[in-house]
This record gives C-alpha cells, structure tokens and sequence, in this order.
C-alpha cells in the first residue's frame, strides 16, 4: 500500500498553496509507472464491466453480484474490504513520491506534461468495508421478509398468462425492495432552468417510495448536481437569445437526416466552429450524445479489431463497442502499466486462436470520468500509444469546456498536440449547456464519418436552437464575442473546484478524482448514507446527486458534486458548512489522512 | 446475462443460478468462487507466454502494421456535399438556394414552421434555457417532460409513457431493455436501421421474417415451437418478441397487425411496434396503427413514436402498461445514461401534439393527400417507375422499374434524378442506406413524404418533374 506520499503533511501544504496547476515535467515515462499496486489480478479477470453498463443499471447490478460468485478475486476483495490493496483502479494514478513537483529541464518541443499526483482514492477502513457490506445484505434480507410477507403494491402484467416473464427476478427483487428505499433521491422533477440555482418540484410518498405525490410546492436549492460546468444554461443572455433566433430563422428542427436534407448552415457553422475550438482540421456533430458514441464506433471497428477500454467507460461507449463487433479487452482504471500490458500481449499474441495480427487496435478512454472524478492520463496514453501503434479514441463529454486553461479539455490541460488523439469525442450536454455530440480529428476521419456514419445516415440532425446554443457559447469561451467573459468562466470554475476539493480534503472526508476535475465524488459507502445525505442536503436547499450500486461498486456508494462556473465562493461556503454538519452527525470523516490545519483561500481572480 | 468471455457451458449455468433465491446464491456462490479462483490462479499464471524473449515480442511489436484509421473516402460521394437548407423546411423548402416543394423531409403535419410550436419553445427558452444538463435520475427531469409523458400516454389510452432525447435512441434502446441474450424475437425484414441496432444490442437471437408476410411468420414461429418442444427447459425461460412497424420507413407499407398480434398470441410473444412514421398519421385521429385496425391497444405491449417526424420536434417516446414502460426507466441505456430531451423541444412535441388533438380534421386532410399523392405516383408507371407504399401511407418510395444492373450506377442515376427535380423546384431525395450494414438489401429507390398542405396543383406540377426526369434519363 503505497499511500505514503499522502501522508506527507508537506506535500499536503503544497497541495493546498500551488495556485495554478504547476507545469511540472516529472520523466513522464516513469510518473503512471512507478506506482503501480500489485499487479495481481490479470487482464482477463477484469474483462467484465462492458457487459454491465449495456445491460441497463438494474441488470448491471444483478449482474455484478453475480459476479461476486464467479470471480473469486472479487470475492476476496470484498472480504478483506480491499485493505489488500487489490483494487488497482483505486491506487494506481496515486500520488507517487517521485511525482513532487520538481522541474527539471526538457526540451522545448516535447509536449509539457503534468505528473499526475494530483489524484486521490483513499481507501476505505476496514471497519466501514465491513459495516458497509452487513448493511447491504441487511437490506436484501430485509427485503425478502417483506417481499414474502406483504404483496408489493405495483403494476402487474395483464393477459399475459403463460408468457414467459419477462424480467429477471433479482432485478425486480433489487429495485423494489433495495432501490425503492432510496428511489426519492433520484428523479426529481426541476421547473426552472438547472443554473447555479435550481427549482425543484417538491414531491412526497405516503407509501415508502412505492409512489410519489406532487405537493404543488418549489423549493430551490442550490445546484451541485446539474452538468453545468461553465454556466452556460441560462435562460438570458446571449445564449438564449441567439437560440430563439434560429428557432424564428430555422424553426426547432429539420425532419430529415443529414444524407438527405438534414444540414443547415448552422450546421456547418457549428462544425467549423467545433473543430476551431479544437484545433483540429474537421468535425462532424451529431443530435445525442449518446448516439455519438453508440452509432460511430461501429464504423470506426470491425470483428479483427482490438479494443482496449478503460473499465470506467461510459455505457454510451460500450455499447458501441459491443455493436462494433470488434473484441473488447479491459485495463485498470487510468492504470497505465495495466494499459501497457494488454495492449503488448495483445499486439505480441494477436488475435486468440489464429494467433494472426489485430487489424487495428484502439485505445478508448475518457477526459474526465464523471463517477470518478478522475483524469485521463493522456500524456502517457499516448506515449503508450506511439509506442505500440495503437489508435487513440477519447471521449471528452465531461472535460470539453470544462478543463485546461482555455476551457477545450483535457488536451489543453496537459498541453498535449490535438493531432495526437486519433478521434476526439465530446458532448455539448455539459459545459455547453446544450445537447448532441461530436466527433473530431483529421479530414480524412470526418470524410470517412460522413459517409459511413450510422447517425448520419439514419438519425435526425441537430435541431437548429440547439445547435446555435453550442455555437454561441463556444464563441465566448474562445472571446471571440469579444469580451472575457469566456475566459472569466474557465477560470471561475477552476477556481471553485480546488476551493471546494481543498475544503473537503481539509474537513476529513474522503473524495475522489483529480484535484482539478470538477467532478467531486464524495464517499460515503454505505447504501443508506447515500439517501440520508442526499435528504439532509435537500433539506438544507441542496441538490446533489448520489450513486450507488449499481452505478458504482456496492462497496462504493457516493455523493456527486459538479461544480460550476456560475457558483459563487459565498454559494460554495454555504455548501461546505452544511456538509460539515452532515459529514460530523452521519460520521462521513473517514479519511484517516492527516489534514491541513490552515486556512484555505479562495484563489484571487487575477491569478 | 452479458457474460460473453465465459463458455458456454459457465453461461448455462450462470442461467441456472439466475431464479436461485439470493441467499442460497450468496452461500453457494461464495464457495464455488474460491473454488474456481483458486484454479485458476494458478493456471493462468503460468499457461501463457515466457515462450516468448523480450527482443522477439519487441521484434513482433516492431512489424506490425496496423490498418489506417480509416479507409480513404472518394471524394464525389454525395455525403460530403450535402445539399443546405436555408431556412425552414416547411411546406416549401429551399435547397441549395433554391426553393423547391417539399417531399422529401418529414413533415407530414406541417408542425415544423407552425407558429404555435415555435412560440412554445420559445417561451420554453425563457423558462428553461436550452440544455437540461442532465440525465433524467439527476435533476434532468423538468416538469414539461412529465407532462408531456402524461400527455402521451392519454392521447395513446394506455397507462404510461417515458420520452427519450432522440428518435434513433428510442427503439433501439427499448428492445434491449426487454429482450437479453437467449431471447427469441422475430422481424420483419424491412425493419428500420434503428430497430436493426436494437436487436443487435439485445444479442437476442433473430429471426426474420418476410416483409408482410403473416405465413412466413407462423412458419417460423412453429419450426421454433418445434424445437422449443424439444428442449422444455431452455424454452420455459426464453422469452419470444415480435417487432414490427406500424408503416415501414423503407417500404412505406402499413403491417397487417391483426393478424401479426393473433400469431404473437397464439405462440406467447410480446409485441413491441415501432409507430415512427404511423404515430400521428394513421387512424381517423392519428393514433397510430392500432386505430387504423381499431385493435384494442393493451393487446400490444409496448409501442414505440417518434417526434421527429408528425410531431416536428426532436426525440422519441415508448407507451405501454406502467408494468412494461416502468422498466426502461432503469434499463433503458439511451433514457438513463444520456442527458434529458432539452426542454425547448419537450414544449415543441407537446405544442405539436395539442395541436393533433384540437384538430383531428388535419389527420383526414393528411389521409385525402396520401391519396392524392399515391394515385399520381401509380400513374407514373408507364415513365419506368413503380411505387411501394400503402395508400394512407405518407410515405411512399418511387423504384426504377428497368434499374441499371450494376449497384453504384443504379444509385448515382437516382442521384441525378433527385438533382434534377431539386433544380426544378421539386424536393426529391433518395432514400439513404448504408447498404453494407443493414440486415437485407434495400432497394435503391426516391422517398416520397406527404405534407398536409399539399396542393392537387403542386402534386400535379411535381409528377410532371418526375415524368420530365423520365424522358431526360430515359427510364422508360
Ligand atoms: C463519457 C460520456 N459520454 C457520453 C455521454 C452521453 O452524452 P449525452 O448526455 O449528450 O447523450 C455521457 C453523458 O453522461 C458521458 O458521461
């Protein structure tokens, strides 16, 4: 277990004091290396989180416990509450103590690269792994007392007698029994736009969760669940105004795909203006994006083809992987020595059976993963990439906008060349306040895309206000509106989320991700802390969003923040004094890392 | 269950333990873990490579050439020359600058430049902003997207409906959402690419069978109910789908659902219809097929729409017993992993729907355009071209009926043909396959869609574009 570097009060402080990210050049080919935890369990036992996120979140779950009684190794895990260490997704990408910090001389023209110390995934005690796990199991067999003594108050199947059922028993069990009890964390209605503020619809159940009444009340709350990194939805402002526009000019949509009559100029636009903002030579969008994933890797792989994914993937990206035909194999979460090893047993044994070589093999990985809060380690991707010619597919949703200096994404954050990652993907849905995807990269890429895209062909094209809303916004974060504004909210919202993350560290809880992603997984394991927080929060005129199995591992429930630029510091204070109410009455301060002692500063807006 | 790297017989066994009580599977499970664990530990450490040097795996990495990213694409092909259309594509359409008449996009309701609809989004703007900036679990439900739903589900008559963000993503999330690997489901040929998506996703297994053809069906399902008999185990926990359409985008035909739904009865499957052209356009009302039949709606399971055609709006929406639609709220991967419809277009679809309900005289004005269109077009046989499509079917595909032999020439001719109507005033399109994906060969043909606000004047002036086009490619 090599969390020592954390331990380092030292290196704590100079967490807490290094304003801007530092433009550290560790020896990059040793910074994901150094680190890695024992390497004990092998690729192919991790080969199986593309099937859950396809198969839905119940099925998901159903399917991940029974995993528990097919893989030993997992089963292990759970016992001993990973204090082994054999969760590597959680230690690699750890701070390392070659990682501190130091420049030292490079070249000018090798990309600048960051060392990634600034991730943390502490483990959990024993003692919450245990309790965590009791109490999960109390609530199934809670469950299946009640299940067998009452009837459950829900819809049944009419004229359908002899049929075979249609759904698997477990996951029925699981979502009325377990789900339920927490099911009025989620779902909850919004009658305003998701802003720095939200209007929640208030809503109560008479009946434990089996339905819900609307008390025709609003309350708003403060909005850390919203996917609104720049701030970008609003319902004034240029924005909103451009969009009605082009409603008056194109009307809401098209009625037609974009092989047909489907392209507008607006769509043109907003792809030039897509791969502008790049820095890329082209791009092609699409109306979902989810769709973008799903419709295009198809076309991109074929059976012959290797894919290695990082297990965190979006379900959006295993879907498309599982529809491309093309094998799967899956490496450690951001654990780059994992990486490298499938990827040159992969090149080095070739396809099972025939031994003949992979056609293609391509690297899928995320900017920012939105349940863990953590960063792509790109620079080493890709080096890992030249090194064993593999192509580069990476999926930005959550980083576009929202990370590196000038707000275009993970590649802006390490300084990495654009022409570097094969295909970039992204989604307007976050930081754009928008909806829809694209995919970006070479000429070549996209003229290929345009032609053989299943969305292209078959799926309707962007609705015209939608596509001004990305166009518009895009063109303030580049100031090409011709004000600052843009820059203003890259740099607000990096402000915020070391504010923030820097708090929490300090409060005693333990948080996920990379100390500059603005995504903020705070954990609280256990199943019925999630829907205690999530209440207490909403109570205190909080929205937040809470994950648990089968979103995340069972051992792993969490509560999600996002920040946004939109969010003031007094907002934030407001946020962090109640969750360190929360975290002291519902004992959330699991860290048993030493803590900064000093106060920290909201970083002053000229820095 | 998604275990694909497991053999088969693990599968089998997998699916065994699947109805065991949870407890018992705990208990069980526990130690069949370690047992296997503990084998294979040990076997995977030391079965593979060490066969191998550094230098000779350092050899094989250097040699290996992988494919480019991807093929080159001809420059020529029409996709990277889209036509543009400036403005909106309403009952006229100006392509490429030119304003022609529209039949080509699908706006069989005129809804797309209604002022109504374009005013509720807008003032759906003002409240919302754009973008929901959310999946639905976490805080991108708005309060339009249950009321729309609510909607939907009265205009239909059935209990419950859920709304997704995008048409494609509809069907081709719902059918995975119910049928797992394992299942059966049965199809017709014809159907659209999204549902081809669906089943591919679901790795169910697929039989298809002829477009429209109720004997080709019950063929099928006997010879599977003949080897179902004899394996009893592996039927009692295979479950049987039939996906239809209720007018098929590629043919333009409507199916014949009482007898498809009398089949599916009789051999125990669920019926998922995918009404993306028939909702809003068939029926005295716009009900779909089901009114079109007036076959009672419970007796089909789950149906699925489309907004972005009648309704002209983007998005999709399944309705069905809460029982079946309840479910995709959790399994749906489009409905849960993808952020909400924008509220914008949630207004868009509910404007566009009001408006079918305060005024079902527009779907019997659609219904007397159909037929316009459709007896113009039959007209056209003698100038080499045929149609496919019923008579209330808004849309309709034109075929060549002396086609080139070869494929590519076949294709780039309806391409000319389609220029040339564009070029005189007429909007014709061909229908666009990705013919090395779809499950059957389509044939090449120009899709024809119905506008409400059509004229016999203009249905008129664009038959006699196509037969002009006739004489000019000679077709005939
Ligand atoms: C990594 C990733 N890819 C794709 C998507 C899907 O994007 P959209 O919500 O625009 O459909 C998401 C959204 O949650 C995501 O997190």
């Amino acid at each position: 277990m090599k969390v020592g570097a954390f331990r380092e009060p030292e290196r704590l402080m100079r967490r807490e004091v290094a304003v801007v990210p530092k433009v550290t050049a560790g020896r990059a080919e040793r910074c994901g290396y150094e680190d890695e935890a024992n390497g004990t369990v092998t690729v192919g036992e991790t080969c199986r989180r593309p099937n859950m996120a396809t198969e839905g979140l119940l099925s998901d779950g159903a399917h991940q416990l029974k995993t528990f009684a097919v893989n030993g190794k997992h089963a292990l895990n759970v016992v001993n509450g990973k204090a082994n260490g054999v969760v590597h997704s959680k230690k690699n990408g750890h701070v390392t103590a070659h990682c501190n910090g130091t420049t030292t001389g490079v070249p000018q023209s090798e990309p600048k690269k960051k060392p990634h110390s600034k991730e943390s995934f502490e483990e959990v005690p024993l003692v919450t792994a245990v309790t965590t796990y009791m109490g999960f199991y109390l609530l199934v067999v809670l469950g299946y007392l009640n299940q067998f003594l009452f009837a459950p108050p829900v819809a049944k199947e009419r004229n359908r007698k002899g049929y075979v059922p249609l759904y698997n028993r477990f996951e029925q069990f699981y979502s009325r029994y377990v789900y339920r009890r927490i099911r009025d964390c989620w779902n909850r209605p919004i009658c305003s736009v998701p802003g720095a503020e939200v209007v929640l619809k208030d809503r109560i159940t008479h009946d434990y969760g089996w339905t819900f009444q609307y008390t025709g009340l609003e309350k708003k709350c403060l909005n850390l669940g919203s996917y609104n990194y720049l701030g970008f939805a609003e319902a004034t402002g240029q924005c909103a105004e451009d969009s009605i526009q082009s409603i008056k000019k194109y009307a809401c949509a098209l009625g037609s795909t974009s092989h047909e009559l489907g392209t507008s100029p607006i769509h043109l636009e907003l792809e030039e203006t897509t791969a502008r903002f790049l820095g890329v030579e082209a791009a092609i969008t699409f109306g979902m994006g989810f769709a973008t994933n799903a419709l295009n890797l198809p076309c991109l792989l074929s059976p012959g083809c290797l894919v290695i994914s990082d297990e965190k993937n979006h379900a959006s990206l295993i879907l498309g992987l599982r529809l491309s035909g093309a094998t799967t194999r899956v490496f450690k979460h951001n654990n780059m020595k994992n990486l490298e090893k499938v990827l040159r047993t992969a090149v080095v044994q070739g396809q099972p059976k025939t031994g003949a070589p992979w056609k293609k093999i391509f690297i899928v990985a995320e900017g920012v993963y939105s349940m863990e809060g953590s960063l792509v380690h790109l620079p080493e991707v890709i080096a890992l990439k030249k090194k064993y010619k593999a192509y580069l597919f990476l999926d930005e949703a959550h980083s576009v906008g929202a990370m590196g200096p000038r707000g275009r994404g993970v590649l802006d954050y390490y300084g990495v060349n654009p022409h570097d990652v094969d295909v970039l993907m992204g989604t307007f849905t976050k930081s754009f306040g928008s909806a829809g995807g694209y995919i970006a990269g070479s000429k070549e890429l996209v003229d290929f895309l345009r032609v053989n895209s299943h969305a292209a062909c078959y799926a309707s094209t962007m609705a015209p206000p939608i596509a001004q809303q990305i166009i518009t916004s895009m063109r303030i974060i580049m100031g090409e509106d011709g004000t600052n504004e843009g820059q203003k909210r890259v740099m607000q919202l990096a402000r915020n989320t070391r504010y923030f993350r820097r708090r929490l560290h300090q409060m005693g809880v333990i948080i996920y991700g990379h100390e500059d992603s603005p995504v903020v997984p705070l954990l609280v394991y256990m199943f019925s802390k999630i829907g205690a927080v999530v209440r207490t929060l909403a109570k205190k005129n909080i929205a937040a969003v809470g994950v648990g199995f089968p979103a995340t591992p069972l051992m792993e429930g969490r509560i999600r923040f996002c920040l946004s630029a939109a969010h003031t510091k007094e907002q934030l204070d407001n946020v962090l004094d109640v969750l360190e109410d929360i975290a002291e009455t519902l004992g959330l301060k699991y860290s048993q890392l030493p803590r900064y002692k000093g106060v920290i500063q909201y970083e002053d807006e000229n820095k | 269950m998604g275990s694909y790297w497991l053999p088969t017989s693990i599968n089998g066994f997998l699916g065994d333990i699947k109805d065991a009580s949870l407890l018992h599977f705990v208990l069980e499970g526990f130690l069949v873990a370690w047992l296997i664990w503990f084998i294979f530990r040990k076997s995977y450490k030391s079965h593979h490579r060490h066969s191998l040097s550094k230098e000779e795996e350092d050899k094989i990495i250097s040699e290996w050439t992988p494919e480019p990213l991807v093929k080159s694409t001809p420059q020529d092909h029409p996709a990277l020359k889209p036509h543009v259309v400036t403005g909106k594509a309403g009952h006229y359409i100006d392509v490429d600058g030119k304003p022609c008449l529209n039949l080509a996009t699908h706006n069989y309701l005129s809804f797309v430049d209604k002022p109504q609809v374009e005013e509720c989004a807008i003032q759906s703007i003002r409240k919302y902003g754009v973008g929901s900036c959310g999946p639905r679990g976490f805080y991108g439900t708005v309060d339009v997207h249950l009321e729309l739903e609510e909607k939907l589900a009265k205009f239909m008559g059935m209990e419950e409906a859920c709304v997704y963000a995008y048409g494609f993503s509809t069907v081709a999330s719902a059918i995975p959402a119910y049928a797992k690997r394992n299942d059966i489901i049965f199809v017709d040929e014809q159907v659209n690419f999204a549902i081809q998506k669906g089943l591919d996703a679901s790795r169910s297994r697929i039989c298809y069978f002829k477009h429209n053809d109720v004997e080709d069906l019950e063929k099928l399902m006997l010879e599977f109910e003949a080897e179902a008999g004899k394996n009893p185990r592996k039927a009692k926990v295979t479950r049987r789908f039939l996906v239809i359409e209720g007018i098929y985008m590629n043919t333009g035909k409507i199916c014949p659902l009482p007898a498809l739904l009398e089949l599916a009865h009789r051999f125990k499957c669920r019926t998922i219809l995918d009404e993306n052209v028939s909702f809003g356009t068939l029926g005295e009302t716009g009900r779909g097929v089901t009114e079109f039949y007036n076959i009672n709606r419970a007796d089909v399971d789950l149906i699925v729409g489309s907004m972005e055609w009648a309704l002209g709006s983007i998005g999709g929406f399944c309705v069905g017993s809460s029982f079946i639609v309840e479910h995709q709220r959790l399994s749906g991967l489009g409905y849960c992993f993808s952020a909400s419809l924008p509220p914008l277009l949630t207004s868009a679809a509910m404007a566009s729907l009001e408006e079918i309900e305060k005024n079902p005289e527009l779907i019997t004005v659609l219904h007397k355009q159909c037929q316009l269109v459709h007896d113009a077009l039959a007209n056209l046989s003698e100038f080499g071209y045929s149609m496919s499509g019923d008579i209330q079917s808004p849309v309709k595909h034109l075929y060549l009926t002396n086609p080139p032999q070869d494929a590519e020439k076949h294709r780039s001719l309806l391409h000319s043909i389609s220029q040339y109507c564009i070029k005189n005033g007429v909007a014709i399109i061909p229908a666009s396959y990705l013919d090395h994906m779809e499950a059957r060969p389509r044939t090449p043909s120009l899709r024809i869609t119905v506008n409400v606000d059509l004229t016999p004047a203009e249905v008129e002036a664009a038959s006699k574009v196509l037969q002009q086009a006739s004489s000019e490619f000679s077709l005939s």
